[in-house]
């Protein structure tokens, strides 16, 4: 079964730098993807704090207005864009060929394209903050027309995500090629680990959703520099389809970040539980409807707009209906832990700490889904609340979950489980103290995207504050935590955890060698 | 770890709940209304809340309970089921049922929260970058509502009062137990006029009008703000509602018609640059202040400095048509000729030519402002 070349072509490839500029190695670039993602994360992780300084306390303080409407859309876009996206890519990239008994991805050099985009995109967004007039200040969802009166930094941001697209389309369609045509023989479909087919059902999603993004993006261009009205009343068109076409791909997006997330956790909870995942095929085609009903619901963003009471009668209960499928898996994962034989290693931990708060960030979901209680909620700190629950605590804690998991796999050493506990409880006290008082200022009515705020709103965002900095800085024992395991961390057993039956983990040594599957493992 | 970490979460979940009785003095739960409908929403949320809390107590708990008893270090072995049709079936029924049971009284709450049929009165509420104008169709009374609070108490150089940014120069009042419907327009990019109280939050989008309603139960004085991105000043545009009785709501309208005030000027007579920059200096302090400063330095390169600037010591033919017509080379300069009468047109240019360390010694006549109009 053994199906490791001796040989390893590992002499073949430069050294240096450029080993990392002309690799198509899919594990190389799956680092590639996993740093820069985590660089990206720190970046945006510094624009949150000089947000929540200046929210500290009412008044102005640390930064003007304008500039505080730079870091929110920057933020937004940074983290969305490249943090959690890339790292579930970078995931993607080490983990699939793997786990389906492939080489390596379909396409190896579009493979390297894809990664090498991203940088250039990240500069970019960081490039806008120092041109004449700052960078965006529109927020992530760049409504239309406060696009068009900004500076040079919103040409900028546009080209950004114009390259971010296209990065994202490339990455999705070598991984819809890799997995329906390199499976080693006898692994059908039903036979993929639900992190394959989340993958594939979010590339998908990804091909289908970020062509719609760039028009959106594209029209905006031409409106502010080419005498186009797609978004200006004057001249014929509607600022309202810029948030039609934003949130038709918007709301796909969220699952774009969301599914290879439920992926992730649907691969450790059974590992750390011993016991195979309970309703295999249910998750799978509850993960296939959520997909779908993603591109049904798009405008439950814009309950305040004036659509007519007919279409957010539609939009309500197609949200509603949302709440099934993802009710389906919370119970599939929670039925997987019940008379298992746990333990709570750090990945088990976050993936117990995404289950419990992605469920939490999905009720206040269903609260708004309610049109009527949203048209109170909508924009205002309440939502902030919600999608970071489902963005931190549900993405985020799913992609630390993946990272402890498959580190040793990856390196071949152990991270300091201590510490890495730490990290989870640090990080999960943290993110509450920090977003769940978020709910009642939302409640109390205090809308999100403003630097400073009436006193009745004081107390409860100097807590958030105080969280946010403490989240902040756990996230540097992260760093810690990663470098201390590359440089001094223990070999790692050939299988530390010992539940995890997927082929990287039965067919393959630990660390994975550089090139791995030559030869297909047979799958019975 | 392991139990010894659950005990200390456990520990904090308590602290928590102890600290959130301290807490009591704060709001943790939608403003109480002050509209049936607003009544409606918050019955509406509590339903939901407690449907959500049932869920979350059942699946959690069997979670914790699982966490405690199926462990290794307890000594648990794991069994080797999965896959059970009944009990899947009955987990993606269930919540079906659930579901529909919270959108019966959700349909309802909004037919009637879309229902803007046969209001007793119509206000047409635009967002302008950043303030609001007010104008009462069945009344014939307009005028515009900035924010009252002073630029020392945002920047921390005076104590912030008791409305510190909830407060503004001119509320909107209206009666009480009339059917008020609000229709939304802006001028430059898109607003959103929300009063939790009042249960209202309708988006305010150039070129388009949108309309919503709402019937005050009680009088008093209900705060919200804009609640959509609209630009640097979009936390700095709040709304104040007077809600007062038919009578007092009759006396106030009186009132408006009488003292037509700043619009007004005598076309025989010549106005002399004190008395023009004296009545620029509140125009400037409503309109012009929020981008070009209290001192006039601006905020450049997107809000010029007005101090020594090349149209405010220029031909005073081009300061006038830029503040009529807006500018074309920069967005942000808004076309003011709409929004203000010919002698505030005259009096802020002649003012703002005559201080914020300008000196020209210039200024122009309303006469001069109606005819640059034609």
């Amino acid at each position: 079964m053994e199906a490791v070349h001796e040989h390893d072509h590992s002499h073949d490839r430069p050294s240096g730098i450029m080993r990392w500029v002309t690799t198509t190695n899919h594990k190389d670039i799956g680092t590639m993807y996993l740093w820069f993602s985590f660089t990206m994360f720190m970046v945006g992780g510094v624009m949150a704090l000089i947000i929540r300084s200046e929210l500290f306390q009412p008044g102005l303080q640390i930064v003007q207005p304008e500039f505080f409407n730079q870091m929110t859309t920057l933020h937004g876009l940074i983290m969305v864009f490249g943090a959690i996206m890339p790292a579930f890519v970078g995931f993607a990239n080490w983990q699939i060929p793997m786990m389906i008994g492939a080489p390596d991805m379909a396409f190896p050099r579009m493979n390297n394209w894809s990664f090498w985009l991203l940088p250039p995109a990240g500069s970019l967004l960081i490039l806008s903050m120092f041109v004449p007039g700052g960078s965006a200040g529109v927020g992530w969802t760049m409504y239309a027309p406060l696009t068009i009166q900004q500076g040079m930094g919103m040409d900028l941001v546009i080209f950004a995500v114009h390259i971010l697209g296209m990065s994202s389309i490339m990455g999705s369609i070598n991984i819809v090629t890799t997995i329906l045509n390199m499976r080693a023989p006898g692994m059908t479909m039903m036979k993929m680990p639900l992190f394959v087919w989340t993958w594939l059902i979010t590339a998908y999603l990804l091909i289908a959703a970020m062509p719609v993004l760039a028009g959106a993006v594209t029209m905006t261009l031409t409106d502010r520099h080419f005498g186009t009205h797609f978004f200006n009343a004057a001249g014929g068109g509607d600022p309202v389809l810029f948030q039609h076409i934003f949130w038709f791909f918007g709301h796909p997006e969220v699952y774009i970040i969301a599914i290879p997330a439920f992926g992730v956790v649907s691969q450790v909870i059974p590992a750390f539980a011993r016991k195979p995942l309970f309703g295999y095929a249910s998750m799978v085609y509850a993960t296939a409807s959520i997909a779908i009903l993603s591109f049904l619901v798009w405008a439950h963003h814009m309950y305040t707009v004036g659509m007519p009471v007919e279409a957010q009668l539609y939009y309500m209960f197609a949200t509603m209906l949302i709440a099934v499928p993802t009710g389906v898996k919370v119970f599939n994962w929670v039925a997987t832990m019940w008379k298992g034989s746990m333990t709570f290693e750090t990945p088990m931990l976050f993936a117990i700490g995404f289950l419990f708060l992605f469920t939490l960030g999905g009720f206040t979901g269903l609260v708004l889904a309610l049109t009527p209680v949203d048209v109170q909620l909508h924009d205002t700190y309440y939502v902030v609340a919600h999608f970071h629950y489902v963005m931190v605590a549900g993405a985020l804690f799913s992609a630390f979950a993946g990272v402890y998991y498959w580190l040793p796999k990856w390196i071949g050493k152990m991270y300091d489980e201590t510490l890495g506990k730490w990290h989870f409880w640090l990080s999960i006290i943290f993110f509450n103290v920090t977003f769940f008082v978020q709910h009642f200022l939302g409640l109390a009515g205090m809308p999100r995207r403003i630097p400073d705020y009436s006193l009745q709103f004081a107390d409860f965002n100097m807590i958030s504050s105080i969280g946010a900095f403490g989240f902040g800085l756990s996230q540097l024992l992260f760093l810690y935590i990663l470098i201390k395991a590359i440089r001094s961390g223990e070999k790692a057993p050939e299988k530390p955890w010992d539940g995890a039956d997927t082929l990287e983990w039965t067919h393959l040594p630990t660390p994975a060698p550089y090139h791995s599957f030559e030869t297909p493992p047979t799958v019975k | 770890m392991g139990l010894k970490a659950f005990s200390r979460l456990f520990c904090l979940a308590a602290a928590m709940l102890v600290s959130g009785v301290a807490l009591a003095e704060y709001r943790l739960n939608l403003k109480p209304a002050n509209t049936a409908l607003g009544e409606a929403v918050y019955d509406l949320h509590t339903l939901v809340m407690i449907i959500i809390t049932v869920i979350f107590v059942g699946v959690f708990g069997f979670m914790f309970y699982s966490i405690f008893k199926h462990r290794k270090s307890a000594g648990h072995e794991a069994a080797h089921f999965h896959e059970n049709t009944t009990v899947e079936i009955v987990w993606t029924v269930v919540p079906v049922f659930i579901l529909i049971g919270l959108a019966w009284p959700a349909t309802k709450t909004l037919l009637e929260m879309r229902d803007t049929s046969a209001p007793d009165m119509t206000i047409k509420v635009t967002g302008y970058q950043w303030k609001w104008g007010y104008e009462y169709l069945d009344d014939d009374v307009k005028f515009y509502s900035a924010l009252a609070t002073p630029r020392d108490q945002i920047e921390g150089n005076a104590e912030k009062g008791e409305n510190y940014l909830l407060e503004v120069d001119k509320p909107l009042v209206v009666p009480v137990g009339k059917k008020v419907r609000i229709l939304t327009t802006a001028n430059d990019v898109l607003h959103a006029w929300y009063v939790p109280e009042l249960a209202v939050k309708q988006d305010a989008i150039p070129g388009f009008i949108r309309d919503t309603w709402f019937r005050a139960e009680e009088t008093g004085t209900f705060r919200g703000q804009c609640a959509e991105l609209c630009g640097k000043e979009h936390g700095f545009m709040p709304i104040v509602v007077n809600v007062v009785s038919e009578n007092d709501y009759k006396i106030w309208v009186a009132e408006q018609k009488s003292g037509t005030g700043a619009a007004a000027y005598d076309p025989a007579k010549t106005y002399t640059v004190a008395e023009l920059s004296s009545a620029g200096e509140s125009v400037y302090g409503t309109h012009c202040v929020a981008c070009h400063q209290p001192g006039g330095n601006g905020m450049p390169p997107t809000f010029p400095a007005l101090t020594g600037g090349k149209i405010t010591t220029g031909p005073i033919a081009n300061h006038l048509d830029i503040v009529l017509n807006g500018s074309k080379k920069n967005p942000m300069m808004a076309a003011f000729g709409s929004q203000l009468s010919d002698m505030e047109i005259a009096a802020v240019i002649t003012y703002e030519r005559n201080a914020l360390g300008n000196s020209v010694g210039d200024s122009l006549q309303p006469g001069e402002v109606a005819a640059a109009r034609n």
